[in-house]
């Protein structure tokens, strides 16, 4: 993968930092009026989901990462393996828990995921922004019973708890977002 | 970089009132230089000389005319620096411009290409005499004639802050020290001792410089003397000062070098750390040297950059609030 110097860094470029997958998030140029420029950067190790900041000398390069965002179905899981498909090019491949990480909560057969690649090989999985999902298991919660002002808890057809609202039921569809993991409505299909 | 001006770039990126407070803002500081007998000159933008501070870079064309054919290369200049002493060698007293400049590779939250530079002189005066008018002129443009001011010198601010002195402290000391204060990269950066001592003042000094008032950072270190003056006390000093206000660098002033043959090896110092590091050597300004070996009267000079002068006048924390095109749609 190409080079790149300190002059074309900006937000989401896709660098090799130690070995690892950098996310750039921002980046500062840094210059006394007579002397030596910086780019101050801060930037978000893909693997890790860490970030941090690093200085570098401007003219300074760094090796660019071959990172890209694709979109692939979810297929199904073995308990070990998530198998997820390219819908364009049927072309499969398998990424494990650590990699699908909290998606694993929210997907369900045939949902379209953005798959994050390095090198062609999955670094981390984001399900869809809002996902409908079946209550498996729930208290019936009772009528007028508002003491719990939060709602109730629920499991979902993934294993996946989240908090209902009480006229909710076992059995019906809800709608969820699942960046915050909240209730968000019912749903039909 | 995008692709040039979209349809949907034709307005200004600084407001209408940015663009009004820029204009009464100069007519402040004409104001100003006029009540203090200071007269306002305009020389070229265009040289056949550039500058040759390795820390700079200038921008460069070509003029095709008579005599031409091929193009003469002409370098925009960086300050107007030059040709002003060569006025002030030839007579005319308290000098000030109000000019753009130009410098390669700089862009960001606080630098653009392309910046309007208030430079003025005072034949017969000390820099700390400037340092007060300075700071009067900077007053009267915030409106706020009441802000403190202190005088810090850039050895004490070290030794003070960091516990280093930056005169004695050599690149594994300053770089544990950078390490120490969560510098993120330090071990593989590869800096001489000014680039440390830049690196330790930009991420650590200035952001607690002009707080609650202005800052006169003063006596740099020798080897950051650019065009000042060396005073050989037992620590030699060079004879320059830097103005913060809210950790942001407003201004750079020199007890001005008038010595032709100290001037001249600087410059040559200069080209030769370019050649070392295999960038451009540009031409050497032959006409200033002449004027500083006709006679430069001992004086001292102030750069200061109105695009920031008027960023901290408005409160606004980016360049391109008060552009009215920056390079992205111009």
């Amino acid at each position: 993968m190409a080079n790149y110097s300190t002059n074309e860094f900006k937000s989401g470029l896709k660098i090799i930092l130690d070995g690892d997958p950098y996310n750039i998030v921002e980046n500062e140029f840094v210059k006394p009026g007579k002397g030596q420029a910086f780019n101050r950067v801060r930037v978000r190790n893909l693997k890790t989901g860490r970030t941090v900041e690093k200085t570098f000398k401007s003219g300074d390069t760094v090796e660019g990462a071959d990172v890209h965002d694709t979109d692939m179905q979810y297929l199904y899981n073995d308990g070990e393996w998530w198998h997820f498909m390219d819908p364009a090019s049927y072309e499969q491949m398998t990424a494990d828990a650590t990699v699908v990480g909290d998606a694993a909560k929210w997907i369900k057969d045939q949902d379209m995921c953005k798959v994050t690649l390095w090198n062609g090989v999955p670094l981390a999985v984001e399900p869809p922004n809002f996902v409908v999902l079946l209550i498996t298991e729930t208290d019936p919660g009772l009528k007028g019973d508002t003491s719990g002002g939060g709602g109730k808890p629920a499991t979902l057809e993934t294993g996946a708890v989240v908090r209902v609202p009480l006229f909710v039921q076992g059995g019906e569809l809800v709608k969820v977002d699942t960046r915050t993991g909240e209730y968000v409505s019912r749903a039909k299909e | 970089m995008h692709e040039p001006t979209a349809v949907t770039d034709w307005p200004p990126s600084a407001s209408l009132e940015a663009i009004r407070a820029r204009a009464a803002m100069l007519a402040q500081i004409r104001g100003f230089f006029a009540d203090a007998g200071v007269l306002e000159v305009e020389t070229p933008i265009a040289s056949r000389c550039a500058g040759s501070d390795p820390a700079l870079d200038s921008l460069s064309t070509r003029w095709h005319g008579p005599g031409w054919g091929d193009g003469l290369p002409l370098y925009l200049h960086t300050s107007p620096e030059f040709p002003m002493k060569r006025l002030l060698a030839a007579g005319t007293g308290s000098i000030y411009q109000i000019c753009k400049v130009f410098r390669d590779g700089e862009r960001g939250r606080r630098h653009h290409l392309e910046f309007s530079l208030l430079e003025w002189y005072r034949p017969g005066w000390s820099y700390q005499d400037l340092m007060t008018e300075v700071a009067a002129l900077i007053r009267l443009v915030l409106g706020r004639p009441d802000l403190p001011s202190e005088r810090l010198s850039y050895r004490g601010l070290f030794r003070d802050r960091l516990g280093l002195d930056p005169w004695a402290a050599e690149p594994p000391q300053l770089a544990a020290r950078a390490a120490a204060a969560g510098i993120g990269g330090v071990g593989a950066l590869d800096l001489n001792r000014d680039g440390w001592l830049d690196l330790l003042l930009t991420h650590c000094l200035e952001p607690g410089l002009g707080r609650g008032g202005l800052t006169f950072l003063c006596d740099y270190p020798p080897s950051q003397a650019a065009l000042a003056r060396l005073r050989l006390d037992a620590v030699p000093v060079a004879e320059r000062f830097e103005v913060y206000l809210d950790g942001v660098e407003l201004a750079n002033g020199f007890q001005e070098l008038t010595d032709a043959a100290a001037q001249s090896a600087r410059l040559h110092a200069d080209l030769e750390t370019r050649r070392r590091q295999g960038r451009e050597r540009p031409p050497l300004d032959a006409s200033f040297l002449a004027a500083l070996g006709a006679g430069l009267p001992e004086c001292a000079g102030v750069a200061l950059g109105l695009d920031r002068l008027l960023m901290a006048a408005l409160g606004v924390h980016e360049i391109d609030a008060v552009l009215a095109f920056p390079v992205e749609r111009a």
